[in-house]
């Protein structure tokens, strides 16, 4: 029967050794490992996180440079193709300018030419004119140098007027 | 991983090596009886006496007996009698003048066997106010000290740097305290109010599981039965009664009064219900008392069973009992790692069980019709 029934000594020292060891523990151990292990617990979730918010930041990161490569190599190609528009455009424009300045400067030319001719002409015409009068002075000089020749044309002509 | 199974192993080597010399004072103190008996008068064996000598309480701390001579420590005795007041000494003195010293003595029979009793006069005797510092008094001490140590220790470690990784002890005591945290207390009392009663779960659970470690080792300072103690295990047991009644909820004492989900015949005209439910709050601290005294003691008998097997088997031919003896080994050895096992089981059982009483009586009814 002693073995089953609680003695009162051990009882008493137990109630008091308890409440000591449950509050010097509770105070100076369990206090720090709790909330140690705590601390520890949520540093670590927040490490995990951080490193997977880097992650996605990295994912965010290296597609947006993507986007910005691919919209560069667009504008490249939009820049060249524009520039090559330009410049056949500017060639177009230069060659049609060229053309109608030349067109122009032939007309100028054309108009001079005629101009000069028309000079060249009446000039021709005006010295052929001298000759030709130079020459039939001569001609008559040389024909009326005898009074018959003379009276004869003299002659001659009243004859044609006479038939006239 | 292969340091924690280098550690297991070197633990359990230990173990067994414990258990090899396991109630080994007893033996010798067997032995040396024994060897009184063939002189003295033909007394015999006593498995029984072998058993509770180990089992119970004692004024003095026995280690050894060599040849006819006691090793023990005398541990103090402090008593207080109606008759004649206070009174302190030496256990030695018990054994001095014909084992009463002072008119009090130690009972060998009768109800109060094993207690110090005051002699009167008229050859009566009468139990005092005892409050001795018995073996399992000292034991109490010792594990209060050590326990105090290791958790300061550990303590400190985590105060300096919570995020180093832990180390030593500290790595030991880690996993059980996350485990008694995440498996024990947060399911069973409930994610808002399980931290207020850590404290209480992780001081019970490894005053436990230490002084049942204590009690598996053979020698001097372990090896008192001290968790296989009624008083022990009886103040444990009030400590999770106390808490659980001063945290109870409304919902839980009108429950305990009046359950609305019990039909009303069983709590009128004879309130049956109601008394069932109340002797259940007085029943929970008793059966976790008996669950760890019961376990532990169990052990320890059918540890020590096995031993005396070699002693009772020796009086018939000395041959026999050495045969016997390899076989006691074995089934020693093996009992001891059973109730390394059983060392864990009964502090987790008895924590478990304290965590789910406590959330019961923090339980609401909120959802009960």
């Amino acid at each position: 029967m002693g073995l089953v029934m609680p003695d009162f000594g051990l009882f008493f020292w137990m109630l008091i050794s308890f409440s000591i060891l449950l509050y010097i523990l509770k105070r100076f151990a369990w206090g720090p490992i709790l909330s140690a292990l705590s601390d520890r617990e949520r540093s670590i979730e927040e490490a995990l996180k951080s490193a997977e918010n880097a992650k996605e930041e990295m994912l965010n990161l290296q597609s947006g440079n993507e986007k910005i490569l691919k919209k560069a190599i667009l504008e490249r190609e939009k820049i060249v193709k524009e520039a090559r528009e330009l410049k056949e455009t500017i060639i177009n424009e230069a060659r049609h300018e060229a053309s109608i300045e030349a067109n122009k400067v032939m007309e100028h030319a054309k108009a001079a030419i005629d101009r000069e001719r028309a000079a060249a002409v009446s000039e021709i015409k005006s010295l052929i004119a001298n000759f030709s009068v130079d020459i039939a002075e001569k001609i008559l000089k040389e024909k009326l140098a005898d009074d018959s020749r003379q009276k004869e044309l003299i002659q001659n002509y009243i004859d044609q007027i006479n038939l006239n | 991983m292969p340091q924690i199974n280098a550690m297991i192993r070197v633990l359990t080597s230990f173990f067994l090596i414990l258990f090899t010399f396991a109630a080994t004072p007893n033996l010798l103190k067997a032995n040396e009886e024994h060897a009184a008996a063939d002189t003295i008068s033909p007394k015999k064996f006593n498995t029984g006496d072998l058993i509770f000598d180990h089992i119970r309480d004692s004024y003095e701390w026995h280690i050894a007996t060599i040849g006819h001579t006691h090793l023990s420590i005398p541990l103090p005795v402090m008593v207080y009698s109606q008759h004649s007041g206070f009174h302190f000494f030496m256990s030695g003195k018990l054994h001095d003048v014909n084992g009463n010293y002072d008119g009090f003595k130690v009972a060998s029979e009768g109800k109060y066997e094993r207690k110090l009793v005051e002699v009167m006069p008229d050859g009566t005797v009468l139990r005092p106010w005892d409050f001795s510092i018995t073996k399992n008094v000292t034991s109490l001490f010792v594990s209060l000290g050590l326990i105090l140590s290791i958790f300061l220790s550990v303590a400190k470690r985590y105060r300096e740097n919570f995020a180093r990784a832990p180390k030593g002890i500290q790595s030991w005591i880690e996993p059980i305290v996350v485990f008694i945290c995440d498996d024990i207390a947060k399911p069973s009392i409930g994610k808002e109010k399980y931290q207020r009663y850590l404290p209480f779960l992780l001081t019970v659970f490894f005053f436990i599981f230490i002084n049942n470690l204590m009690g598996l080792v053979p020698f001097f300072p372990g090896g008192a039965n001290l968790t296989g103690n009624i008083s022990i295990t009886l103040v444990l047991a009030l400590f999770t009664f106390v808490i659980t009644s001063f945290s109870g909820s409304r919902s839980y004492w009108v429950h305990m009064v009046n359950d609305p989900g019990i039909p009303l015949w069983l709590k009128l005209p004879i309130p049956l219900m109601p008394i069932v439910e109340i002797m259940g709050v007085f029943l929970k601290p008793f059966v976790l008392t008996i669950r760890l005294f019961a376990n532990i003691t169990a052990g320890h008998i059918v540890a020590l069973g096995f031993y005396s097997l070699i002693f009772i088997f020796a009086e018939k031919s000395i041959f026999a009992g050495y045969g016997i003896s390899v076989l006691s080994i074995a089934f020693t050895v093996f009992m001891g790692l059973l109730e390394l096992l059983v060392a864990f089981i009964q502090a987790y059982v008895f924590t478990l069980l304290s965590a789910l009483y406590i959330g019961l009586a923090l339980e609401q009814h909120s959802g009960h019709e």
